[in-house]
């Protein structure tokens, strides 16, 4: 019995053990020199876990009485979640070498983190949901103040260490009244408690629940530490933030939902609904006056997952489908436009304000047009995938009843329209400046120009994601 | 050639990737290769598309050409084409040429400006093209971004203001249509357009935060639509981004602004609006009709007032829409013959009037009208060019504009006698500023100083001119040519639009018929 529990964690053991097993190399070899090494070799091994996860798992596998459940649901985020961090993990080692702070324990960090996003999104209990969640918000404050000599940085990991412990005292304790009013803390027995209408006790578990998971996507009204931390933190940490986390919380945020309060969808409808509005405006409008490139990517992750729970709003399976596909877009949209952000300095010296990139495009047409596609993307207008990103997600609050919504969105996708062509305005119609450099690490070309291809070639047939997200979502919602 | 609208669409496109591609340096022989690879391409459109012309049927009233692929999310890739949709293509393929041509002195960034032109012709192709909602609303959407870049980047002095203004106007407009795409989809089950042209959508009335709808979800839909379109016609009183665009926009960018992306908005109206929407046509037709009368003799009025010279062309093109949106919703043959008339009229002599104004921009680099007069004594050629294209605008019979604005009117006469009357008053407005405009820039005495070493028009500009007094002319004395390619795909719509009104909303309209 034991061994198949094992068998289906093994994914997230191989890493954890890794993860250890290498700090401890790390320490009595070369230390610091070894991490560039440890980069890649973590972010191969993201990626070999995903080819592994994407290729062998099958059915639905349930863990340690229930705890950890392994489903299609879970495979497709993690696949998500493990090839982004992959990605970054990559794309940040030029950076931090340069700048001496890509300590080996970097990538180790990362990788304990993925390892707890991989346990939210596979949880099946509140005791390994909160064990997920936290292992990855650990980890994750730490890399916020990596660079330990920077007021910002260390501001950035204090910040999101108060905050976040702030969020998740709300969810435990939202997590506790759940417990107490349905006696158990396994989803499938808080599901079969609150069949047919849960009790008042039940529902501000509930509501202290989805606080809790608010503040980890960040989704207004609890998004106040967003745009400090990603400011303050180190460009490629800011980058891991805006991706794989989000897709770990948003999957966490859906399983909780469907998994322990699918029968009074009803309930947690409004909220999100309620959530999913106020981000998309929050995020739209505030990120209009911002001079700052990372800050502003924070505002506009706000406004994107805000579109997310839009799908999750739907409380359907296709609204799950669209949720899963909205964030895979999202993700693979931000890892292109951080590419291009990791990418921008003048004198070796990283630079963060919009303004510099003044007549961009005239100096490096090819990174000016390839960014241009992006901020297409992201703003969601077509031909780019990032339309159809949001093309799911209406369709999806339409077919819930929620049309208001979807208008609310629409609406604020046009507020949104006008940040991003700010950048474009800047790239392409602005004077001219003192030139950046031109310089550009050949992974972070890659990663720009791949991602920017995916957004222009996702039209054809999306590389068939759709069918993936489909089944991912029958799992979960039934 | 059973593929022969894609490959006609997407021609373009490839040549656009061919030169992002293969094309690099920014010296004299790379802009002439630029510049050549942009007109090789725009022409051999051009070709393959009078494959379309002669290869249609105009007794067919059903889509033609049609071409269907799977795509993602339960939409299609459907193209055809109809009595209604081939005439926009042929005039996009048959002004690009021009359009490319006319940019041959630009300097700055040729490649890219050839480009976002290529591009911009697959995208409105496409427009005219798709047979699958969502698939229109992509290339509906996706040609603001070459159109803002183009107007951002090779505009003139307020250029960026103008550039984000028009994109967020026309955006605004057509998100809402997305919505009301969804919940067709919704209703329907399918995004083919054949099929929701054949769909009733539901009109009982109902009560939406307390307002009471007539025609209820149809009323709904129209609107949304109606705001994307009527942005982009664009209809009085959403107009007030055109002449901003026009006026800062390049020549070349006005003329493809004027001539043809203003023609999406019409054509949705056709496509859209009226077939699906019949009962929220019926509900919101009057207030349409009112509005066309209103921007017809508003902007007309606006117009006499302009000093330059581009922002005055622009609010006619307003007024000149205002004709098109008004025999459109009278709902009758020769309503919306002359609609479509026009609109066919209309990019080729709106188009000739941006490419006048930039003829002589080009030499002065001045837009205000107060800065010429008298150019007759220099220019000769181009003040007979100027001449007939003012005349032609003004609706002079034995020119296109005639034909169109007569068609509308009768109409439009027809269903309402007295917005036939206000909107006939538009005829005398635009006699008025054209001519007056005709009467500042090119007659009398040639007094300005800076004016007396400018050149007559050069053979490449006199050329640009022939094929479209050519094609004013053809359609002004032969207007047959267009109406019995679109007239019986026009009577198969208004049959479907009267026989898929409801009684009751219909007699409201019978009424206004008879008196």
């Amino acid at each position: 019995m034991i061994s198949a529990d094992i068998q289906t964690v093994l994914p997230e053991i191989v890493i954890a053990l890794y993860a250890m097993g290498a700090l401890i190399a790390a320490v009595y070899t070369g230390k610091d020199e070894v991490a560039p090494l440890l980069t890649w070799l973590t972010g191969g091994l993201f990626v070999v876990i995903a080819g592994w996860i994407g290729y062998n798992g099958a059915g639905v596998n349930v863990a340690f009485d229930g705890a950890y459940v392994d489903d299609g649901f879970g495979r497709f985020a993690k696949v998500v979640i493990l090839l982004s961090a992959a990605a970054v993990l990559v794309m940040s080692q030029d950076y931090m070498s340069r700048r001496g702070l890509l300590r080996f324990e970097y990538p180790l960090l990362v990788a304990l983190a993925v390892v707890g996003m991989m346990v939210m999104v596979s949880a099946g209990d509140l005791m390994s949901l909160y064990m997920g969640l936290e292992l990855q918000s650990l980890s994750l404050y730490v890399v916020a103040s990596l660079r330990r000599d920077s007021v910002k940085s260390t501001e950035a990991g204090l910040k999101y260490f108060v905050l976040g412990a702030l969020s998740s005292g709300l969810l435990l304790y939202g997590a506790s009244l759940t417990y107490g009013f349905a006696g158990t803390t396994l989803f499938s027995g808080i599901v079969a408690a609150v069949e047919g209408g849960a009790s008042i006790g039940l529902l501000f578990g509930l509501v202290f629940l989805i606080t809790g998971f608010a503040f980890k996507v960040s989704a207004a009204p609890f998004h106040m530490w967003t745009p400090d931390v990603y400011e303050g933190s180190p460009t490629p940490v800011t980058a891991f933030f805006a991706t794989a986390p989000k897709v770990a919380a948003m999957g966490l945020f859906a399983r909780v939902a469907f998994d322990a309060f699918g029968s009074v969808t009803g309930e947690w409808q409004q909220i999100v609904a309620f959530l999913s509005v106020l981000s998309m405006f929050v995020g739209a409008i505030a990120a209009i006056g911002q001079t700052n490139i990372k800050r502003l990517m924070a505002y506009s992750s706000i406004a994107h997952m805000g579109f997310a729970l839009m799908g999750l709003a739907a409380g359907s399976a296709f609204g799950v489908q669209a949720m899963l596909i909205y964030m895979a877009i999202y993700v693979t949209m931000n890892i292109g436009t951080f590419a291009f952000i990791l990418g921008m300095e003048k004198d070796g010296v990283p630079v963060t304000t919009i303004a510099s990139l003044k007549m961009y495009s005239k100096r490096e047409p090819l990174r000016a047009l390839a960014m241009l596609i992006l901020l297409f993307s992201l703003a969601g207008v077509p031909p780019m995938v990032g339309f159809f990103g949001k093309f799911y997600v209406l369709r999806a609050a339409y077919d819930a009843g929620l049309a208001w919504l979807a208008v609310a969105g629409v609406i604020a996708s046009v507020i949104g329209a006008f940040y991003y062509l700010r950048i474009v305005y800047f790239m392409y119609f602005g004077e001219k400046t003192e030139a950046l450099d031109g310089k550009m690490s050949p992974v972070l070309w890659v990663s720009l120009m791949a991602s920017a291809a995916v957004m222009v070639v996702g039209v054809v047939n999306l590389f068939g994601i759709e069918p993936l997200a489909a089944a991912a979502a029958a799992t979960l919602v039934n | 050639m059973e593929n022969l609208l894609s490959i006609t669409t997407f021609i373009p496109l490839l040549a656009a990737a061919i030169l992002a591609v293969f094309l690099r340096g920014d010296d004299e022989q790379a802009r002439t290769n630029a510049k050549w690879v942009a007109m090789l391409a725009t022409l051999a459109t051009f070709l393959v598309s009078l494959f379309i012309l002669f290869g249609f049927d105009p007794a067919d009233t059903g889509f033609q050409f049609v071409e269907e692929r799977t795509w993602l999310a339960g939409l299609t890739y459907k193209m055809g084409v109809d009595g209604i949709s081939v005439l926009f293509v042929m005039l996009t393929t048959f002004l690009m040429p021009l359009v490319i041509w006319s940019a041959w002195d630009v300097k700055v960034r040729v490649k890219e400006y050839m480009i976002a032109f290529l591009i911009l012709e697959t995208l409105m192709l496409g427009v005219f093209m798709a047979l699958d909602l969502v698939l229109f609303y992509l290339f509906f959407e996706a040609g603001l971004i070459p159109m803002f870049l183009i107007i951002g980047i090779w505009g003139g002095k307020d250029r960026i203001y103008a550039a984000f203004k028009f994109f967020l106007y026309t955006f605004l407009g057509s998100v809402l249509m997305l919505v009301a795409m969804v919940g067709m989809f919704a209703d329907a089950g399918t995004t083919d357009i054949p099929t929701l042209l054949t769909h009733e959508f539901a009109f009982a009335d109902m009560t939406v935060l307390g307002i009471h709808i007539v025609g209820g979800m149809q009323t709904l839909l129209w609107i949304a639509f109606f705001a994307s379109f009527a942005v982009k016609m664009p209809m009085w009183p959403v107009h007030t981004w055109l002449p901003d665009a026009h006026v800062q926009a390049p020549t070349a960018g006005s003329v493809v602004l004027a001539a043809i992306l203003l023609k999406m908005g019409g054509y949705g109206f056709l496509r859209f609006s009226l077939p699906m929407f019949p009962v929220g046509s019926a509900v919101m037709g009057d207030l349409v009709l009112w509005m066309s009368a209103i921007a017809i003799v508003y902007t007309s009025l606006v117009a006499l007032v302009q000093e330059d010279m581009k922002k005055l062309i622009a609010y006619s093109s307003v007024a000149h829409m205002g004709y098109v949106t008004m025999g459109i919703f009278a709902v009758n043959q020769q309503g919306i013959d002359g609609a479509i008339f026009q609109m066919l009229s209309h990019g080729f002599i709106s188009g000739a009037l941006f490419l006048c104004v930039g003829v002589i921009y080009d030499r002065m680099h001045t837009r205000e009208i107060d800065a010429y007069g008298g150019l007759v004594n220099r220019m000769p050629a181009y003040a007979l060019i100027f001449m007939f294209f003012t005349m032609a605008n003004v609706g002079l019979p034995g020119t296109s504009g005639f034909v169109g604005e007569f068609l509308t009117l009768m109409g439009i006469f027809k269903v309402n006698t007295w917005i036939a009357l206000v909107a006939a008053s538009g005829v005398i407005l635009s006699a008025g500023y054209a001519l007056w405009l005709y009467r500042r820039v090119v007659m009398g005495d040639l007094i300005k100083e800076s004016l007396k070493s400018i050149t007559d028009m050069t053979r490449r500009e006199k050329m640009i001119f022939a094929p479209l007094v050519a094609m004013t002319l053809l359609l002004g004395v032969m207007p047959t040519l267009v109406t019995d390619l679109i007239g019986p795909s026009v009577g198969a719509l208004i049959a479907h639009v009267h026989a898929s009104t409801p009684a009751e909303f219909l007699s409201a309209a019978a009424d206004t018929v008879t008196h």
